[in-house]
């Protein structure tokens, strides 16, 4: 057995779990009607793939996922649709949203169904696509959509799986049920999560209270050759949490902001397993739930296996609800639940317990006191805060400070407020400061980002106001180079900043044109000087201007080169970072090996594989760098070749200069004639080398100008693209709430594929 | 079936302000046993009045910020305050020093300042300080221990101490049941030798036992309060600590002109202090580190106070002292979040 940590802080609150565990789970029956709320998740809703009056057979999909982070959903049981519109739904917010409504037509009708048999034969990916087309989202509470946290194995290297069987909110047994009753299932999900993330170990934290389900647990556990232990946690709320249980089990703390994955740990609730299993084994779609209705209200408290969709008024009734007592109605459990107003509200597929309480057994909070800074909420906190000095600032509304003292890593568990003798709603005052703070970075982020967007536009203005510039600068230089210059070779060149929009190596050209033309003004001037000449004023003006002209040339050149050197290698260039991110984590990963080793720690083999993994990651990184390196090469031969003409031309022209001047010296005719054959012959060389350097030189104009792409603009794209990416990034990290995370997670997606899409398709043409 | 919307979590421990006041009331009954035992009656009258008086006044101010009076009055704090003010005065102290001692603790000290959890200061111990600076005479009366009268438990009579607190009486009769304090004499040593002065000063041979069994039965409320979790063993073990070591250190190197660490631990208000006035969780710092430091400078400030400072006594002194500190150390001891490398430190700044 596992060694068990300790987490700072925690309650005792009553358990009332006797109460509902001494019936065994029963089927509640199914409603006349469902309400489907679209949206039982973490995530984008999904989208409807039925229509009203169609007819629906039980576990047929009803709605898709629309997003990366999103869940499906499927008929609970045969019927008619006979609705979809906005309906009331189990939310905090009481608010209501879109669901289909099913008319049960009492048949219980099976679509066509059947399990995956041997799951391990197939891919893993195909493994992930059938639980997310399962509809399965964690079952604990959250609803995070199950299929994006076993993806995460592609991403993180996950040696830990955690399955949290802890239930650490009173009132709540529907897993410690599901533990007794149908621990196979259980254990069934585990080994099929476990083979789709390969830990290397899996934990399941429960806490002490649960006897007879660590049995039920022990004795499956015989029959698998997984390395799995169970962790026997003491009972104290909140050690369900996640974070809470990460630190109990691994004494491993997540950092703030950070996900679990990101060290290495995956966790997983109880109810998702024994979900997943049904998928995967039975090919049932997630459509019922093990639900605890109990509270001083009903008569029979117990587990019922109910349909997703079933009216809490049916729930209430299966355990015989009397309804003159019922005074509270809680969704959830005591300390994190909410209450529903409304018992026509249906079941969805994160709801785990339904409290009919009474008013005796959870009454009115009492008024609120004076805050007496007794500090009790600090020592009740789990996530180590001063609750207090929170609740001032909240109070104050001095939300920088209440941002200083991390009230973004407040659970909202409730301990505080569960503990303070003034009664103070302190919860409520963390979500209105969050939900405050949230608003003002929004609007924040909003101001910014039309900010950006006039720079960006601005800047592209100006940018296409400079090359214009130097296009109508270029073109003057060529012409005035046109007139004073007679050789064939330089005309050739600068023609081709005429054909396509001018890019830096046109600017090159009109920048060394320029220069050319200043140093021959220089000479005449000083030509002129030397010989007294009278038109010296003249001279010196068109030098002046030719000075001028080749600095712009010059200057235009220098800009372009800045803006646009970002181009094509950006890829490996990702890829080089990628590499020495990996080797940053090897070397971590080494060191706490070497620490571990030290210490002489039991985690060492646990470090060690993690090290060889990295390795492996590490040395595959810089493979695949070197592949693009290499790769990237390929795109060079043209450039190489054209400057390797180009070479050749200049080269061929002083030789064809020598031997003519070598022939003007020459006073023996025998030698003459020899001479101009050899002059005769270099002028072919060098006409042919001038004739392949132009070709050359059409071919790459001609190849972005066919495509009738501006690839400035594709660069200016393609840049925005990339600054979204990492601003999604930035954003994504300080995200608070999974749902808030969820949102940027799709956008970042869709930034990622068109920053990608952009990339490529500069890629071709540079 | 009316269901109602509310915000989780959904129930509370059956724990309340008043509870735990009255806890603490319970607390300090050990405390004024002894001292009436040791002092006699005026212990018991004092406190009756500022009892009384502390809940007229505050019931007076709530009505005039027009708050709930009996909601609040029920939160005992105002009684605590009051005892905790009584048992620092001297016993036999007229009743007008209690009077303007206690309508400076509840109306200027706590309600001017906004009430309950929003004082900066102690209001018993900046009224104790207010008294102290302006009636030294009556205030540096103490009542001589019983030990001192010889033969058996003699203290003033009931009448005759409802007639000192009262009226008046001749000052003879003071003579003969007041005295200096343990404190008081080892300061007006003159140029003896500490060890000199223990054997030639009465309090030092026959009283201070009194003192120590007063400390004593403080000590034992304070355990109580510890053991039912109303304050954590921080502040009080770290300020009692801080005096000790103070304390030995400069007996350790002078013992002739230093008091001894236990003389220190067991005389004046020490006990009562530390698990009494230092916890008042209203005035003092916030988390568990921040109470560690707060009770170790206060333990310092105490020995500095009470070795080089022209007052016999400076639980009130360094008390309040920290008191204008807590806020600025709770800026520098906030605790580290989970998930944090390390704590915060200060007010601004990105984490
Ligand atoms: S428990 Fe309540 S009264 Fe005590 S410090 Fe915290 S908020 Fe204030
Ligand atoms: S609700 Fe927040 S501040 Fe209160 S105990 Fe839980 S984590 Fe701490």
């Amino acid at each position: 057995m596992s060694k068990v940590f300790a987490f700072h802080g925690g309650i005792h609150p009553p358990e009332n779990k006797k109460q509902s565990t001494r019936a065994p789970i029963s089927k509640a029956p199914v409603p006349d009607k469902l309400v489907l709320p679209m949206q039982q998740h973490i995530g984008g809703p999904s989208l409807p793939l039925v229509k009203v009056g169609d007819t629906v057979l039980k576990g047929q999909m009803i709605a898709e996922p629309i997003s990366r982070i999103s869940a499906s959903i499927h008929a609970p049981t045969s019927g008619k649709v006979v609705d979809i519109a906005e309906y009331p739904i189990p939310h905090a917010s009481g608010l209501s949203a879109e669901c289909i409504v099913i008319e049960a037509d009492g048949e219980d009708r099976w679509i066509e169904h059947q399990g995956l048999g041997d799951y391990k034969q197939l891919k893993r990916t195909d493994l992930i696509e059938h639980i997310r087309a399962s509809g399965i989202a964690g079952m604990g509470g959250a609803g995070f959509p199950t299929d994006v946290k076993l993806h995460l194995s592609e991403d993180h290297i996950v040696n830990t799986l955690i399955i949290n069987a802890a239930e650490c909110e009173p009132y709540i047994t529907a897993d410690d049920m599901l533990m007794r009753e149908r621990a196979h299932e259980v254990l069934g999900g585990i080994e099929i999560i476990a083979h789709i993330l390969r830990p290397s170990h899996v934990l399941i934290g429960i806490e002490d209270n649960k006897p007879n389900a660590i049995h039920a647990l022990e004795a499956v556990l015989k029959h698998t050759d997984l390395n799995i232990d169970i962790v026997v946690v003491p009972t104290k709320y909140p050690s369900g949490g996640e974070r809470q249980l990460i630190k109990l089990l691994t004494d491993i703390e997540v950092p703030s902001g950070r996900i679990p994955a990101d060290i290495g740990i995956v966790c997983q609730n109880v109810g998702t397993t024994a979900a997943i299993y049904r998928a995967v084994h039975f090919g049932e779609p997630l459509i019922s739930r093990i639900v605890t209705v109990t509270g001083d209200a009903v008569r029979h408290p117990k587990n019922l296996e109910a349909l997703i969709g079933t009216p809490f008024s049916t729930l209430l009734e299966a355990c015989d609800v009397r309804p003159e007592a019922l005074s509270k109605l809680v969704m959830g459990g005591p300390m994190m639940g909410v209450t529903v107003e409304n018992d026509q509200i249906p079941l969805i597929k994160t709801t785990n317990c339904l409290i009919a309480a009474t008013e005796h057994e959870m009454p009115a909070a009492p008024p609120t006191q004076a805050c007496i800074r007794c500090g009790m909420c600090e020592q009740a906190c789990p996530a180590e805060l001063l609750p207090q000095q929170l609740y001032w600032f909240a109070k104050g509304r001095e939300f920088e400070k209440a941002k200083h003292h991390n009230l973004f890593d407040c659970i909202e568990c409730g301990a505080c407020a569960y503990v303070c003798p003034s009664s103070i709603p302190l919860v409520q005052y963390y979500r209105f400061a969050k939900s405050e703070i949230r608003t003002e970075e929004r609007d924040q982020q909003k101001a910014d980002h039309a900010r950006q967007r006039f720079e960006a536009r601005q800047a592209r203005l100006e940018q296409e106001a400079a090359e214009k510039e130097a296009r109508r600068k270029a073109r003057a230089a060529e012409a005035a180079k046109a007139q004073s210059q007679k050789t064939a070779v330089q005309s050739s060149e600068a023609a081709a900043p005429e054909t396509a929009a001018p890019d830096a190596k046109q600017l090159k050209t009109a920048a060394a044109v320029a220069r050319t033309k200043l140093k021959k003004a220089q000479k005449a001037y000083d030509e002129a000087a030397a010989l007294n000449a009278d038109n010296l004023a003249e001279l010196e003006a068109a030098l002046n201007e030719a000075r001028s002209k080749a600095d712009e040339a010059e200057k235009a050149l220098a800009s372009s080169a800045s803006s646009g050197s970002e181009g094509g290698d950006d890829q490996s260039k990702q890829l080089k970072i990628a590499a020495a991110v990996a080797r940053t984590k090897l070397k971590k990963a080494q060191d706490a090996l070497k620490n571990a080793e030290d210490k002489g720690l039991d985690g060492v083999d646990k470090l060690r594989a993690t090290v060889a993994t990295l390795e492996q990651k590490a040395n595959e990184a810089q493979q695949a760098y070197e592949k693009a390196e290499a790769s990237g090469t390929d795109k060079a031969p043209v450039e190489v070749d054209i400057k390797a003409l180009k070479q050749q031309v200049s080269i061929m022209r002083t030789k064809l200069k020598k031997a003519e001047s070598a022939i003007d010296n020459c006073e023996d005719e025998a030698d003459k004639t020899r001479l101009g054959q050899e002059v005769e012959e270099l002028k072919k060389r060098f006409e042919q080398a001038t004739a392949q350097f132009d070709k050359a030189e059409q071919v790459l104009v001609e190849r972005a100008a066919q495509a009738g792409i501006d690839l400035k603009q594709l660069r200016i794209d393609a840049a925005m693209a990339r600054a979204a990416v990492t601003k999604g990034e930035r954003s994504l990290s300080k995200a608070e709430s999974d749902e808030e995370r969820s949102q940027i997670e799709q956008d970042l997606v869709a930034a990622r594929s068109k920053a990608e899409a952009l990339n490529q398709t500069l890629s071709q043409y540079e | 079936m009316a269901l109602i919307r509310l915000s989780s979590p959904h129930v509370y421990k059956a724990n309340s302000t008043a509870n735990v006041m009255r806890l603490v009331l319970i607390a300090t009954l050990p405390g004024i046993l002894a001292m009436t035992f040791f002092f006699g009656w005026g212990t018991l009258i004092q406190i009756a009045l500022a009892g009384s008086l502390a809940l007229a006044f505050e019931a007076a101010i709530l009505k005039l910020r027009k708050r709930p009076v009996g909601f609040f009055l029920s939160d005992g704090s105002a009684l605590v305050t009051a005892i905790l003010l009584a048992v620092a005065l001297p016993p036999f102290s007229s009743w007008w020093v209690t009077a303007t001692g206690i309508f400076f603790a509840i109306v200027i000290a706590k309600h001017l300042y906004g009430g309950l959890g929003n004082n900066p200061f102690n209001p018993a111990m900046i009224a104790y300080a207010l008294l102290l600076v302006s009636f030294p005479v009556e205030m540096t009366r103490w009542t001589s221990p019983m030990t001192q009268n010889g033969g058996g438990w003699q203290i003033a009579s009931f009448a005759d101490t409802l007639q000192a607190i009262f009226g008046s009486v001749e000052a003879s009769w003071y003579d003969s049941f007041t005295g200096a304090t343990p404190l008081d004499a080892l300061r007006h040593r003159g140029a003896l030798t500490t060890e000199e002065l223990w054997r030639s000063s009465d309090v030092l041979l026959n009283g201070v036992g009194a003192w120590y069994a007063v400390s004593a039965a403080w000590f034992m409320g304070g355990i109580f309060l510890l053991s039912r979790k109303i304050f954590t063993w921080h502040t009080p073990l770290s300020m009692l600590i801080a005096l000790f070591l103070t304390a030995s250190a400069f007996y350790g190197f002078d013992p002739d002109n230093y008091i001894s660490p236990m003389v220190h631990l067991g005389v004046g208000a020490t006990m009562l202090g530390a698990f009494f006035i230092a916890t008042d969780p209203v005035t003092s710092a916030t988390s568990n580190r921040g109470k560690i430091v707060f009770g170790a400078l206060l333990g310092i400030l105490i020995y500095i106070i009470r070795t080089w400072g022209s007052y016999p006594d400076a639980v009130a002194f360094g008390v309040l002292l920290m008191n204008l500190c807590a806020p600025f150390i709770d800026q520098y001891t906030q605790p580290r979040t989970y998930g944090h490398s390390s704590a915060n430190r200060g007010m601004k700044g990105k984490n």
